[in-house]
């Protein structure tokens, strides 16, 4: 049985044919090929596949694809303002070697984001470590990462993101 | 060497990290394949089980599904037994036991995960629904999971191969001699350790994807490989029998490794078996909770150890006795890891003349136990530090002076171990010095005794840790029973309009050899760094290479690179000479230039290299055109970084909770190519380290062997906000015997940070009386051990 669907991603208008059991982050890679977004586990606690939802930050494998009908959804693919333009987040993580496999980096850049924004661009370290529980890194240690994000929230109020 | 702003020593931003930041990575599960079926493993609900027999019929019938294969099909088409390639050989010099490895069980299954049936279909979701009605007739066994009884008579036999579950028993050192300097002791300090089984998580599962070329009978393999040409080695030689030149395996964009992805396994060597067979590409990704089962892990040891030491804190000797756990079946490099890569190192940073060690490793109904960050070495480090420590406190010499006092001291190197390794470089005491000075050591006391004020337990713990690394003389490993050599290939291609690709056999699955490689190039052959492409990861267009595992990609081949420049260099001078006029002798390379020496005459290194692929003005008869030169770098020794890490926590008595305040590294990585990559990797290793001595535990239940800590919800990853930042920093030795002058730094902290962490636990609660805490030391078990001494105390 398969269900119509229909939402925005990264301002395209799509659509496709799941089944109800599909998860946003297997429509968007598999339906979509975008495969910015990665699935890291299968518990919802790594947060690699986080991406914005009407703004919001949600991990795309705890919902289903049916339930995004009509949302806004933003991906990794779609944070950067041009080709060859960087989003604030995504420069301040390659400034601060913030990344390393890069696995974990789309969904640690979107939740980073998202956490500027819900802070109104005023973060301390403990608030990010704090707010960083949804995302596992095993690479980095977070140590650049933390750093990355402090370094990011002044220069997204800076360019108005 | 010049610091060039793209070159030797500057913090260049990675190239790499553009596609990574914009969800333009590729790795293996994004691969678009035409017409791809999908693979689901069934898997063993049992630890230990006789299959009485397996239905398939209902399972065949459901939607979508292509093919289901069990172990018969594979013994019926003779696919071999995954290998060990590391032969041990035991007390009486006869090789460890090697009981088969088949991908499918056949009629015994020994660990839950192990593989049952593979299901072939059109959607991965229909795999997995025909999975759940293939029918499995088990009879249940009793199961052998606890390693520390796992040696007794009585336990479950894992395997009739090896009678008592004994896979080896090892020695390394002279029992008699070290037994006579411990009858001489002034003092004999005594530790019983646990080192805790770990589970690896790279954030990328592992995952596979095959096709078959019919036409030209060529297989292709896409893994999350850390070394695509050992394992192309591996599946042709000694599992599937197919011609090495007939199978191209890709490792693309790699997810993290940290070992467990060095290994061949039974998912990616059964998606290539059966890949003609459905005659489609087939592709599987492992869910999480898959990688927890059947992904190798790491250390698990049951250990014993002494340390004599005469009245002035002299180390005199050291005895080791370790059980550890291989589980069910032997995983590539298993029987390597708690012998050679452990045992060798016990001398750590001291100069303790004699070492005895015995390891006997044993079977178990668990997943496989194999190369784990650091690999032996922080199984090592955990229990010198540890040992260490515990004798400082027992004698009351202030731990950082008992180790200064036991150093090898730097005017001793090359310095020759009692195990078998001869340090080429170090210098141990200006690194303690700076830790103490970073971490405010003297200061201590103070905080301890204000965080008493507030309640609090505070303590401080050390580790110095040693480290072999960059693997080694092929030689040697040969003759310690390695099955591979231990060079590495690199080949500098110029383009003849002057860019260069770099092809090498080593593998970046986060280390960002792409940038590291491509500085060491722009710094030696002064092309820009734009200019440069770092290839990998693919056996049909990089040179044969062994791939990255133990901190060996920079070392091995990044030396490699550096001899293959020196060939570019060699041949240009000829074709410089004869573009100039002058005697090749007179010409000198510099900057990007050939010059003649004492004049002004020049021609650039793009001048020369489109000469050589346009040769109309050209030494022809001499020089053979092109700019493509292949090196192989094959080590003199091991490399041996070294460094000491000081941590400082605080402990609520109330929760056992531990909160880690305060974290400093001082390393000795020889030449440092790229510092940011180099600190990203330390605060990386320490982390997994903190996370071993705190937070993580994979554990068997120990009746049923069911893994109780199988997922994200019940194996505690380190998270941001369990850790703090760290102080890192440099003390810098060259390296003597490889060009670069450099020594490995992916492991050290994960090496070092157990014992840093464990023993900073054991300060904080030493006032209580308390002289040891399991690790982890999780809130519990810190909790438990502080009732425990106050029980005592009041009795």
């Amino acid at each position: 049985m398969s269900i119509s669907v229909s939402m925005t991603v990264n301002g395209k208008a799509v659509s496709g044919k799941v089944e109800a059991r599909t998860l946003l982050v297997q429509f968007l890679r598999e339906n979509l090929s975008m495969t910015g977004t990665h699935v890291g586990c299968d518990t919802s606690q790594c947060g690699a596949c986080v991406v914005h939802v009407d703004g919001q930050s949600v991990k795309s494998c705890t919902m289903l694809a049916v339930q995004a009908e009509g949302a806004k959804v933003m991906t990794i693919e779609g944070l950067a303002p041009s080709a060859d333009k960087l989003h604030p987040m995504q420069e301040a993580f390659r400034d601060n070697h913030a990344l390393q496999c890069g696995f974990c980096t789309p969904g640690m850049v979107m939740s980073a984001v998202d956490m500027v924004k819900r802070h109104n661009y005023q973060l301390d370290e403990a608030t990010v470590r704090r707010e960083l529980e949804g995302n596992l890194c095993r690479c980095t240690g977070y140590h650049n990462i933390v750093k990355a994000i402090l370094a990011a929230a002044p220069a997204m109020k800076a360019a108005g993101v | 060497m010049t610091a060039a702003p793209t070159g030797i020593g500057a913090r260049v931003k990675r190239t790499e990290d553009q596609r990574f930041l914009t969800g333009r990575g590729r790795y293996v599960d994004d691969l678009a394949l035409a017409r791809p079926t999908y693979a689901y493993f069934l898997r063993s609900p049992h630890a230990h089980a006789k299959i009485r027999s397996i239905d398939t019929a209902a399972a065949a019938a459901m939607p979508g599904v292509v093919r289901i294969f069990t172990g018969k099909d594979t013994a019926e088409a003779k696919v071999g037994s995954l290998i060990c390639g590391w032969v041990v050989k035991d007390k009486d010099g006869n090789p460890h036991k090697a009981p088969g490895h088949p991908p499918i069980a056949v009629d015994t299954v020994r660990y839950v995960g192990d593989t049952v049936a593979m299901v072939v279909a059109e959607t991965a979701s229909q795999a997995r629904d025909a999975a759940e009605a293939i029918k499995v007739d088990y009879q249940v066994q009793p199961a052998c999971v606890d390693l520390a009884r796992a040696l007794d008579k009585g336990a479950a036999q894992v395997h009739p191969e090896a009678p008592g579950n004994l896979c080896y028993d090892w020695e390394i050192g002279v029992k008699a001699d070290v037994e006579a300097a411990f009858a001489k002791a002034a003092h004999v300090t005594k530790l019983d350790l646990v080192n805790n089984r770990l589970i690896p998580n790279a954030m990328e599962p592992r995952a596979a994807a095959a096709d078959y070329d019919a036409g030209t009978g060529q297989y292709t393999l896409w893994s999350t490989s850390q070394n695509p040409h050992v394992l192309r080695l591996i599946l042709s030689a000694f599992v599937l029998g197919i011609p090495e030149h007939k199978l191209r395996v890709v490792a693309p964009d790699v997810g993290g490794g940290f070992g467990s992805k060095i290994f061949c396994y039974a998912d990616e060597t059964l998606v290539v078996w059966a890949a003609p067979r459905v005659g489609r590409p087939i592709k599987w990704t492992a869910e999480r909770n898959e990688s927890f089962q059947t992904d190798a892990h790491g250390r698990d040891h049951v250990t014993h150890a002494e340390l004599a030491l005469d009245k002035d804190g002299k180390f005199l000797a050291l005895k080791v006795e370790t059980i550890a756990n291989m589980g069910s079946y032997l995983s590539t490099f298993s029987t390597a890891v708690p012998t050679y890569l452990y045992a060798t190192l016990l001398a750590g940073q001291y100069t303790t003349p004699l070492i005895y060690a015995n390891v006997k490793a044993a079977f178990t109904h668990t997943a496989p136990v194999d190369a784990y960050r650091g690999a032996g070495r922080p199984e090592a480090t955990f229990v010198i530090e540890s040992i260490v420590s515990k004798a400082a406190a027992e004698l009351k010499i202030d731990p950082a002076e008992l180790r200064r006092r036991n150093f090898i001291p730097s005017t001793a190197f090359p310095y020759q171990t009692p195990v078998a390794l001869q340090y080429d470089s170090g210098n141990y005491p200006p690194i303690i010095d700076e830790a103490t000075k970073v971490s405010d050591y003297k200061g201590f006391e103070g905080r301890r005794a204000e965080a008493k004020s507030r309640g609090k337990l505070r303590g401080i713990g050390f580790s110095s840790y040693i480290e072999a690394c960059g693997l080694a003389p092929s030689q040697v490993i040969g003759q310690l029973g390695g099955g591979v050599g231990q060079w590495e290939a690199a080949q500098i291609r110029f383009n003849p309009t002057g860019n260069v690709q770099v092809l090498t056999g080593s593998h970046s699955h986060g280390q960002g050899h792409e940038t590291t490689f491509a500085q060491i190039v722009s710094d030696k052959l002064g092309v820009p760094l734009e200019q440069i492409e770092v290839v990998h990861g693919d056996t049909a267009t990089t040179p044969f290479g062994m791939g990255s595992y133990g901190s060996r990609s920079l070392a091995v081949g990044g030396s490699a690179i550096m001899k293959a420049a020196d060939k570019i260099i060699a041949k240009g001078k000829k074709i410089a000479a004869h573009l100039l006029e002058a005697s090749v002798a007179d010409i000198a390379f510099e900057n990007g230039t050939f010059k003649v020496a004492g004049t002004d005459k020049a021609v650039p290194l793009g001048q020369v290299v489109f000469a050589a692929y346009v040769p109309h003005n050209y030494p022809i008869t001499e020089v053979e055109p092109g700019m493509d030169e292949n090196a192989f770098y094959d080590p003199a020794n091991f490399v041996y970084p070294a460094g000491t890490q000081v941590c400082e926590v605080e402990i609520d008595p109330e929760t056992g909770t531990t909160e880690i305040v305060s974290f400093t590294a001082i390393d000795d990585f020889g030449n440092i190519i790229n510092p940011m990559i180099v600190e990203g990797q330390v605060h990386g290793g320490i982390v997994q380290g903190v996370g071993q001595a705190l937070l993580e535990n994979a554990v068997y239940d120990k009746s049923s062997g069911q893994l109780i800590s199988g997922s994200f919800m019940d194996y505690t990853m380190p998270r941001a906000d369990d850790v703090p930042s760290f102080k890192v920093g440099y003390k810098v030795t060259p390296c003597p015997h490889n060009p670069l002058g450099v020594k490995g730094c992916g492991e050290a902290g994960a090496i070092a940070a157990p014992a840093a962490v464990m023993n900073a636990v054991r300060d904080a609660l030493g006032p209580l009386g308390v002289r040891d805490v399991p690790m982890p030391a999780t809130p519990l078990a810190v909790w438990q051990t502080i009732q425990g001494a106050q029980r005592k105390a009041a009795e």
